[in-house]
């Protein structure tokens, strides 16, 4: 059987032997993601990377995508530490006069979980994600107030 | 509205007896204190010195005049006036943690105590012994009871705990009554029977209560939400994460509006819409008179700016009528249907009563 050529396809998933949907291949990415969660990501991370290339409104089609494709239930760290890195990236794009925008098109469910991402960015901070995730912050809880807060505290499913 | 301060330390719990004249509360040690109004003053008439420990939970049954409470001793005493003095009975709860909360149920033939030992304690008298007996509902409590209410058919409980859940419970003693009938929480209730268990919010339950007929149930939880589950609507559960912060103590004020207070001081109104089955927040009750603002001079505006980074100073001082978290409310006159005013007390050691004015039978309620 010849050696598999890895080839990187969309969502960075790597392939054995080429094009996914070819016969006899298998996803081969760290731990055992589902097939299922991995495209959403990889779609999500994809379509940001294009839409972020067209900035005017389109950040906030990414945003929403973020948001929604969120994984709810998961134990995988590795899968969680994908989604709050494009998060964190998704959220550090944007332009100050934008945020408020953004978060006012959010339902409350979306709010809290905007909360419990501005959280999880401020645990590990990077050069300039402080300020903006500070930004985000006042704006969230104009919205959802301190019961917003208080939900992110008390959570159990952590994001 | 009207305020009166008792004390400046919290106040544990409160009770008041039939005719609203006396009330009896705990400020915050092993006592309970029995003050009756005379005009517009609160004098002591009684205390009550037989607990070891804080005296947690304080009800007063209206019918027959008696008192109960319970304490972190682990002991509960009923309280009976003979002539002018308050003579106590021990109660054996058999529990090996603090007693949290107690309620007298409907008749006043029973009571049931809430404790950290993860079970409530249903207590009754038995005539042949002339002592106070209690039987435990164990299963499937995981944690600390914060809190009780009764059914009026008095037999159903209602138990908010610390393990982030709300249960409604039989605790049908045949010894003390007949069969209940069947009711739309379920018709089989054999004694500790789960009728009801609430799918997990993320907050200790702090404060439970069924409303005047009986078929809902609300509980506000740690996680700043308010929920009701609605026994007509087989049992659905309508949630409203509030902007607030956690509330501590919500009691039905007619069929459809709740009250609720906690740690903003201050009670807010939420209505409960049946045909949507949702839960609404209509605003907070304590609304301040607007005090003269005086205008900033240019340098004040600039120390604000250094000190605080805002050149606000609309939250410098609480405006509410509390000056520290409430943490618990009774209907006074009105029962829980029809009520026109309510009570609350809280960690400030103070006492406020407030009077609903209804504007039109259907309309919103308004606060005096």
């Amino acid at each position: 059987m010849p050696a598999p050529r890895w080839k990187r396809c969309s969502g960075n998933i790597l392939w054995a032997g080429g094009v996914p949907g070819a016969g006899g291949d298998r996803p081969l990415g760290a731990g055992a993601v589902p097939w299922g969660a991995g495209r959403v990501r990889a779609r999500c991370r994809s379509r940001f990377e294009s839409l972020t290339r067209r900035r005017t409104g389109e950040a906030l089609r990414a945003f929403h995508t973020a948001i929604r494709s969120s994984p709810g239930n998961t134990r995988n760290a590795a899968m969680k530490e994908q989604a709050q890195g494009t998060m964190l990236k998704v959220l550090t794009s944007f332009k100050s006069s934008e945020i408020e925008q953004a978060v006012n098109s959010l339902d409350r469910n979306g709010v809290d979980l905007l909360m419990k991402y501005i959280y999880k960015g401020f645990e590990k901070p990077t050069e300039n994600s402080s300020a903006i995730l500070l930004q985000w912050h006042e704006k969230a809880l104009a919205v959802g107030g301190l019961g917003s807060i208080v939900r992110v505290l008390t959570a159990r499913k952590t994001v | 509205m009207a305020y009166h301060s008792f004390l400046l330390e919290p106040i544990s719990c409160h009770a008041w007896n039939k005719d609203r004249t006396q009330i009896a509360l705990c400020p915050n040690n092993h006592e309970v204190h029995i003050y009756r109004k005379d005009g517009a003053k609160w004098s002591k008439i009684h205390e009550l010195k037989e607990h070891n420990g804080q005296v947690t939970g304080i009800d007063w049954a209206p019918e027959s005049n008696r008192l109960v409470t319970c304490g972190t001793d682990r002991n509960a005493y009923v309280w009976t006036l003979k002539g002018n003095v308050w003579k106590p009975t021990l109660v054996i709860l058999r529990i090996n943690r603090a007693a949290r909360c107690v309620k007298w149920s409907p008749k006043e033939n029973k009571f049931a105590v809430g404790s950290g030992s993860r079970l409530i304690s249903i207590c009754y008298f038995e005539q042949e012994n002339d002592w106070w007996v209690c039987k435990h509902i164990k299963k499937p409590i995981r944690s600390t009871v914060l809190s009780l209410d009764w059914h009026p058919n008095n037999v159903l409980l209602a138990a908010g705990s610390c393990d982030f859940k709300c249960r409604i419970f039989s605790a049908y003693i045949k010894e003390v009554e007949e069969r209940p009938s069947p009711t739309p929480w379920g018709s089989k209730m054999p004694f500790g029977e789960l009728m009801f268990e609430s799918s997990s919010s993320c907050g200790w339950v702090h404060s439970i209560c069924f409303s005047a007929s009986g078929s809902r149930v609300a509980w506000v939880s740690h996680d700043s939400t308010l929920c009701l589950a609605d026994a007509g609507k087989k049992m659905a559960v309508a949630s409203l994460c509030t902007e607030t912060l956690p509330l501590l103590a919500v009691t039905f004020i007619t069929e459809n509006s709740l009250v609720a207070a906690g740690h903003d001081c201050c009670p807010m109104l939420f209505t409960y819409e049946e045909s949507q089955g949702a839960l609404t927040f209509g605003g907070k009750l304590d609304v301040p008179k607007q005090s003269s603002q005086r205008g900033l001079t240019a340098r004040e505006r600039f120390q604000n700016l250094d000190k605080k980074a805002s050149s606000d100073t609309a939250n410098a001082t609480l405006d509410t009528l509390h000056k520290n978290s409430i943490s618990q409310i009774s209907v006074l006159t009105g029962g829980k249907d029809k009520c026109s005013q309510f009570c609350t007390t809280g960690m400030d050691g103070g006492m406020s009563i407030w009077d609903v004015k209804v504007r039109n039978p259907h309309g919103p309620l308004r606060l005096g």
